[in-house]
């Protein structure tokens, strides 16, 4: 701070803290939803304050509410949604650093034709061409399948880019060092690359979870089966139900725990996730 | 982008066996679903699939002359353009406001960093929550001021809906980026300022906001492209693109004509003026990146 002024100073803390509370609302309201009974949220006006229904209406959604509304069990849908970031987080992260190794550390014909390559993949969302990847998909049979849902989504330009521009920066003569020590090219990745690499690997891993984790569109595409149903998917479900009424006290219940992993982890490893962040938009 | 180590291995198989994952995952899964949506945008196939002729620009023509493409492309770029001035706007004045503390600085990041991690869907579901007509808390708060809130009649109403859902997930993003950039700006240049006689509210507008063109430029395409396709999530869960095609923008109308309405080739079409969108929106980052690095 340049100057000391209390007046302002104030109203930056009020400022800040009325945004928070903006932030935060629907999130609140979640919550305050999430304990009460339905008719309570039916009335037209919904309360401000807890209610007394948190265990029922939490405990029913861990049993047995999903299945009526035809969903697995909320806890197979949990395991499903962590499957699903786990196996796209390491996915990302194997394939991006053997590509990045590989660009950086060999000379080799269609070097910079790889490149250029791993680079179109950051001009092809899949919401872009949805109905020809599924096309592919299906071709494959790999619809209602684990290699359905992640493999198509691992590829990664961004972190391909990241662990480049990482390697870049390591020093030349740790590399001469290493190969007048004998060691071979898979000897030097894993026993100094793959160790100097280790923030920029949390990093992209606080990341790429929340980007697993928070997958609709593409696990909707392929998955009919409900056996493969994540969390994003079952809360979307129970909010289109067909007949009526819809159930707010256990979709929000539901909501408020499917938020939660990604929101903890961000809390909990701010810094990574900001170096993340910052780091893979470049 | 091209360069190497000035030592390098001399393996010659190995950095092919290094690439492979990732170049047949980009080849099967990116680039030929690319290729088809090409072929498929310039192709009839007959109602029963056994055969397609070569049909040129016929698909585009036919969007051009669409006034539900045309009505779809409007809307798109106003939510865009809306999205992102009203998430920048936000994260911009958090940043602003978190960057003048010191002691506390780091309990407000962690209070507005947060939403970032909760999914659109999610967000969809409780902003729908939110706004329900029957039942939502808002629309109780907007009759008190005579304003009869109905996002499933009213277009306007349910393009505001998506508006704050999309842009409220994103201003946690926009924050960090301009909190980085805030703390880089340099320390003797605020208080030169000061020295001057600038007060804090005319030091922001004249030293801090000019400098911070480079990240507020970066920003702004990184937001359009984010309210132009990662917000799907948003509309699939609140207004499904109606009421009357309304928030039917883009990539939800090309899931619709494609999925639910089966007409591959005005799909297709839509696909690749889509991925003409995403390259030029993509090269026009890079050219900046490459720029910001030399300064």
């Amino acid at each position: 701070m340049v100057e000391n002024r209390p007046f302002l100073t104030f109203l930056t803390h009020a400022f800040l803290i009325f945004g928070f509370v903006v932030v935060a609302f629907p999130v609140y309201v979640a919550f305050v939803a999430s304990t009460h009974d339905l008719p309570t949220l039916l009335t037209g006006a919904v309360p401000m304050l807890p209610g007394s229904h948190f265990i029922e209406n939490y405990s029913a959604i861990l049993t047995n509410v999903s299945a009526a509304h035809g969903l697995p069990n909320y806890s197979h849908m949990a395991l499903n949604s962590l499957i699903m970031a786990i196996v796209i987080t390491v996915g990302k992260i194997v394939i991006s650093i053997m590509s990045a190794f590989a660009i950086v550390y060999f000379r080799f014909p269609f070097r910079v034709l790889a490149f250029w390559i791993i680079f179109v993949t950051l001009m092809l969302p899949v919401e872009v061409r949805i109905m020809p990847t599924y096309k592919i998909v299906a071709d494959l049979g790999m619809l209602n399948s684990w290699a359905g849902l992640t493999i198509p989504l691992i590829a990664s330009a961004t972190a391909t880019f990241l662990f480049r521009q990482f390697f870049m920066t390591v020093p030349d003569e740790i590399l001469e060092a290493a190969r007048v020590d004998g060691a071979g090219a898979m000897k030097f990745f894993w026993d100094i690359l793959l160790p100097l690499s280790r923030t920029n690997i949390g990093a992209l891993c606080v990341i790429l979870f929340i980007y697993g984790w928070v997958q609709y569109l593409w696990p909707m595409l392929v998955t009919t089966d409900t056996g493969y149903y994540t969390l994003m998917m079952g809360m979307k479900r129970m909010v289109t139900a067909q007949d009526g009424v819809i159930a707010w006290n256990y979709v929000m219940a539901g909501s408020v725990l499917a938020m939660l992993p990604p929101i903890l982890i961000v809390i909990f490893m701010q810094r990574l996730f900001i170096r993340g962040l910052t780091e893979t938009e470049k | 982008m091209m360069d190497t180590k000035r030592t390098t291995f001399n393996n010659k198989l190995l950095p092919y066996l290094l690439l492979a994952p990732q170049l047949i995952i980009t080849l099967v899964f990116f680039i030929w679903p690319a290729a088809q949506a090409v072929k498929s945008s310039v192709e009839r196939e007959d109602p029963f699939g056994f055969s397609t002729v070569f049909v040129g620009l016929t698909h585009y023509k036919r969007l051009f002359a669409d006034p539900s493409y045309l009505d779809s492309l409007l809307r798109t770029g106003v939510f865009a353009v809306a999205v992102t001035l009203l998430s920048m706007g936000l994260g911009l004045a958090f940043a602003a406001a978190v960057d003048r503390l010191t002691r506390t600085s780091r309990i407000y990041t962690t209070l507005l960093v947060w939403p970032y991690a909760v999914a659109p869907v999610i967000a969809g579901v409780l902003w729908f929550f939110l706004f329900n007509t029957s039942t939502g808390i808002l629309p109780f708060f907007l009759s008190q001021f005579g304003i009869n809130w109905n996002h499933d009649l009213n277009g306007t109403h349910a393009m505001i809906l998506i508006i704050i859902a999309a842009a409220w997930k994103q201003v946690s993003y926009n924050f960090l980026f301009f909190l980085a950039g805030l703390q880089s700006v340099p320390h003797a240049l605020m208080e030169a300022g000061a020295i001057d006689g600038a007060g804090p509210v005319k030091r922001f507008f004249t030293i801090a906001l000019p400098l911070l063109s480079p990240t507020t430029f970066f920003l702004f395409i990184i937001n359009v492209n984010y309210a132009m396709f990662d917000t799907f999530p948003i509309v699939d869960a609140t207004t499904n693109g109606g009421p009357a095609q309304s928030t039917n923008i883009m990539v939800y109308k090309v899931y619709q004509d494609g999925f639910l309405g089966l007409n591959l080739g005005s799909s297709s079409a839509q696909s690749v003026l889509l991925m003409l969108i995403v390259m030029v929106l993509t090269f026009v980052q890079f050219r900046y990146v490459e720029r910001r690095v030399q300064y």
